[in-house]
Formats: C-alpha cells, sequence, structure tokens
C-alpha cells in the first residue's frame, strides 16, 4: 500500500502544532507591546502647538517658576493654562516683533483664546486633582519628567492606570518636602533612603490602604 | 381551542420563518462582514463616548461660541456667591479688595502680619515679582536683563515711604508697562507680597544693631 502522507507532512504538522501554541501568544505578545508602545500611549511624541514654546527656556533659562503660567496648580483640579495676558506680561515688550510670537499677539487682538493642544489629557472616567498631588509633596516631576529640558513638550509618563496605581500602592519613594515639590532637580538626600518617604507619608495623613480604592480616581 | 393558544401558534409560525431565513442569511458569507462592522462600530462608539464624555473639561475647546472656548467670561457686574479665592475673613472687606482705607491707599493690611504671612509673601513674590524685581528687590531681575523696561528699586526714598497700599494697588491694578497680576494673585496674597516687600526694605537698609544679638556676634565674627 502507498503511503498516504508525503515525509513532508512531518514537517508540516510539527509547524501547525507549533504555531497552533505560538501563534495566540505572539498575536498577545504583539498587541502588548502596541499598546505599550508610544503609538499608544504618546510618550515623548511631541505634539504640534499654535505657538512653538519652550518650557527649557522659560523654565531653566530664565528660572520662571511653574506657578508663575500654571496658578490654581496647588488649588484645583487642573493645574492652568496661561491666558495671552500672562504671555505678554513680558513678551509686550520682548520678542514683541517675533514672527514666531504672531499667534500670541493675534490671539490678544482678536479677544481669542490660543488652541494649545493637550499633552496630558486622562480619560474622562478618571478624576485627577492637581491640588491634591501637590499638597502630599508629589513633585511636578513625578509624572511630568523633567519639563526644564522639553525645548518642546511631550508626555514623559504613559498615563495608563497601571502607572497611576504603581505610586498609589507605593507612594514614599515618590514624596518630596512641600517646598521641594516645583524643584526640577531635587533628590533625596543620599542617606536618606527611604526613611523621608516614610516620614513625609505620616506627616500627611494619607492613608494608604485608600489610595488604591476605586472612588479615588474613578467617581 | 382558546384564542390566545390560536395567537401563540401563529407567533410560533412567524419565529419558524423567521429562523429559516436568518440560517439562509448566516449561510451566505454577507453575515461575516456585517458582525465585524458593528462590532467594530458599537467598541469605537462606546470607547469614545467613555473617553470623551459629553461635557466639557476646564479649558476645552468649543464650537459653540464664538471665540472657540467652552469656559465663558463673566457676565460685567456678576457678584460671586461664594468666593473660590478663600478670602479671609476681615474686618474691612473693601480693604482687603482695594487697598484703600478712607479713600487712600492703606499704610497697614486688613489683617495682622506675622511670620506664616511674610513666608507666604516671600513664596509669592519669587513667583510672580522677582522675575522682573529681582529677589533683592532692587529692579534687576532676568527679565530686565533680557531687555523689559527696569522697574524702579523698592530701596528709593518714593517707595521707603510709599503706603503698604500702594503695593497692593500696583499688583492689582499693574502700573506703567507691567500688567495687572489680579487674576493670579488672590487679595490677601497681595497683601502678603506689599508686607514682604516691606521686609525686603528693611532688610537692604538694615543696621547691624538692628539684629538680635547673636546674629551681631556672628557678624563681628565673621568681619574679624
Amino acid at each position: 500500500m502507498p503511503q498516504v502522507f508525503h515525509p513532508s507532512a512531518n514537517t508540516l504538522s510539527r509547524v501547525v502544532l507549533f504555531s497552533l501554541v505560538v501563534g495566540p501568544a505572539a498575536l498577545l505578545g504583539l498587541v502588548y507591546l502596541l499598546v505599550r508602545s508610544p503609538y499608544q500611549t504618546q510618550v515623548r511624541v511631541i505634539r504640534e502647538q499654535p505657538v512653538q514654546f519652550s518650557h527649557e527656556h522659560h523654565v531653566n533659562g530664565l528660572g520662571i517658576d511653574c506657578r508663575f503660567c500654571h496658578t490654581s496648580v496647588e488649588t484645583a483640579s487642573a493645574a492652568g493654562m496661561p491666558a495671552t495676558h500672562t504671555c505678554m506680561t513680558c513678551h509686550s515688550q520682548i520678542w514683541a516683533d517675533s514672527p514666531l510670537l504672531e499667534p500670541v499677539r493675534a490671539s490678544l487682538k482678536n479677544q481669542e483664546p490660543l488652541a494649545w493642544s493637550r499633552v496630558h489629557d486622562l480619560p474622562d472616567f478618571v478624576y485627577f486633582h492637581h491640588g491634591i498631588h501637590v499638597q502630599k509633596g508629589v513633585g511636578c516631576v513625578e509624572c511630568h519628567g523633567r519639563m526644564d529640558k522639553m525645548p518642546l513638550a511631550w508626555r514623559e509618563k504613559p498615563l495608563t492606570m497601571e502607572w497611576c496605581l504603581d505610586c498609589h500602592r507605593n507612594p514614599e519613594p515618590r514624596l518630596r518636602p512641600k517646598d521641594d515639590v516645583f524643584a526640577m532637580d531635587w533628590e533625596p538626600p543620599a542617606d536618606s533612603g527611604l526613611a523621608l518617604g516614610g516620614e513625609l507619608l505620616q506627616k500627611s495623613h494619607m492613608e494608604v490602604g485608600q489610595l488604591t480604592n476605586c472612588s479615588i480616581c474613578h467617581r | 381551542m382558546y384564542p390566545t393558544s390560536s395567537f401563540l401558534e401563529s407567533d410560533t409560525l412567524t419565529m419558524r420563518s423567521n429562523t429559516l431565513s436568518a440560517r439562509a442569511w448566516f449561510a451566505s458569507d454577507r453575515w461575516s462582514r456585517w458582525l465585524a462592522a458593528g462590532v467594530v462600530l458599537a467598541a469605537l462608539s462606546g470607547c469614545q463616548d467613555m473617553y470623551d464624555q459629553h461635557r466639557y473639561e476646564p479649558f476645552e475647546s468649543s464650537t459653540f461660541f464664538d471665540d472657540g472656548a467652552s469656559s465663558r467670561p463673566l457676565v460685567a457686574g456678576t457678584v460671586p456667591r461664594t468666593d473660590p479665592r478663600n478670602l479671609p475673613d476681615v474686618d474691612d472687606r473693601n480693604l482687603l479688595l482695594t487697598g484703600l482705607k478712607d479713600g487712600q491707599p492703606s499704610r497697614s493690611a486688613p489683617f495682622p502680619v506675622d511670620q506664616t504671612v511674610l513666608e507666604r509673601g516671600q513664596g509669592r513674590y519669587r513667583i510672580y515679582c522677582a522675575p522682573c524685581h529681582g529677589e533683592l528687590g532692587d529692579g534687576k531681575g532676568i527679565i530686565v536683563q533680557r531687555g523689559f523696561t527696569t522697574p524702579p528699586s523698592y530701596h528709593e526714598d518714593r517707595l521707603r515711604e510709599a503706603p503698604l497700599g500702594h503695593f497692593f494697588q500696583v499688583i492689582t491694578d499693574g502700573h506703567g508697562v507691567m500688567y495687572s497680576f489680579a487674576s493670579r494673585v488672590a487679595p490677601q496674597d497681595r497683601w502678603a507680597i506689599a508686607s514682604y516687600i516691606r521686609a525686603l526694605q528693611l532688610s537692604q537698609n538694615a543696621k547691624v544693631s538692628d539684629l538680635p544679638p547673636e546674629d551681631q556676634d556672628k557678624i563681628q565674627e565673621a568681619s574679624k
């Protein structure tokens, strides 16, 4: 009786078996990589803005405090985007003829706000409050990265739920004294280890167990 | 036979014929395309509605208003029922908000100025004032170094003698090329800044004998 299967069927069956197991896993892995890639998270992707505003120049070059423009960051949910009036506080005289600033002057003239493109946009089902994070000693840098080194703004962290929870489960290493919240280059004292974080955690009356309650962020 | 049961029977018949046509439809290959399109649509619309819900976030743009902003300016003459600025409870509210006492710039703050107020003033001064006026109040801040009109030093006689309310008013209304900071600095913080400017003026015109004894000792040791 002639053989039903050609010898190559051996290889074929092995390949089929192999891909039955590995195929779905590879597909899942691919989706996982895609979800975490900058394509999805927008991490380090520079956004087009109406004005080429440089945080590096204003923060690092001139030493202007975050709160000069983001005035409500200590008290409100939104950090606050500066009104055109705030830009013109200095730019009524400095770079007053620069073509780069034409949209700012047009905004003032026409009484139309500049339409900045949001770099950090949380889904609407997430409740987030800047004020409470600042008051409890979470530095700007923890979420926004070194803004003083960004010529054009990008998102430094993925803003995924997993990323939020990393800190909500274990806030100690991310806390700093209140006076240093806005400092870009603050480092914990070399010898303190986690002692400083623990101390700050106690002082701030945070219940770490409660920080992962659903209603802390979804309300 | 009861009318109801015959009713049911006819219903069953319709269902059967429906099922048959459905089977025929499922047998054709069109259904998979429809299913895929349906699933994708449902998924997309669902996500979008949850991520961007039908409400405005602070500073969100809007196509509804001419200026493209969802936040609206206050109607002229609006009186707040509650004040988001957390104004302190003071006797003279008019003084707190205008800097005026009996129609003249006040010589004192509307609330007692203590260490906490001065520290608050120092913090706010460094954020909003120091870029131009400098940390020392000499008018040589970084923005001035880059070409902005030089403001007067706080340490000249005219400003050393100016009433506290003058500084409050300048922060509130602006002065010369200086813009108003009223929307950025709350009234109580303007008083704190004005008080801190007084402290700056003192610091730049202090005599050694003004210092507490231990600091006098330190200076004497340093000068040896």
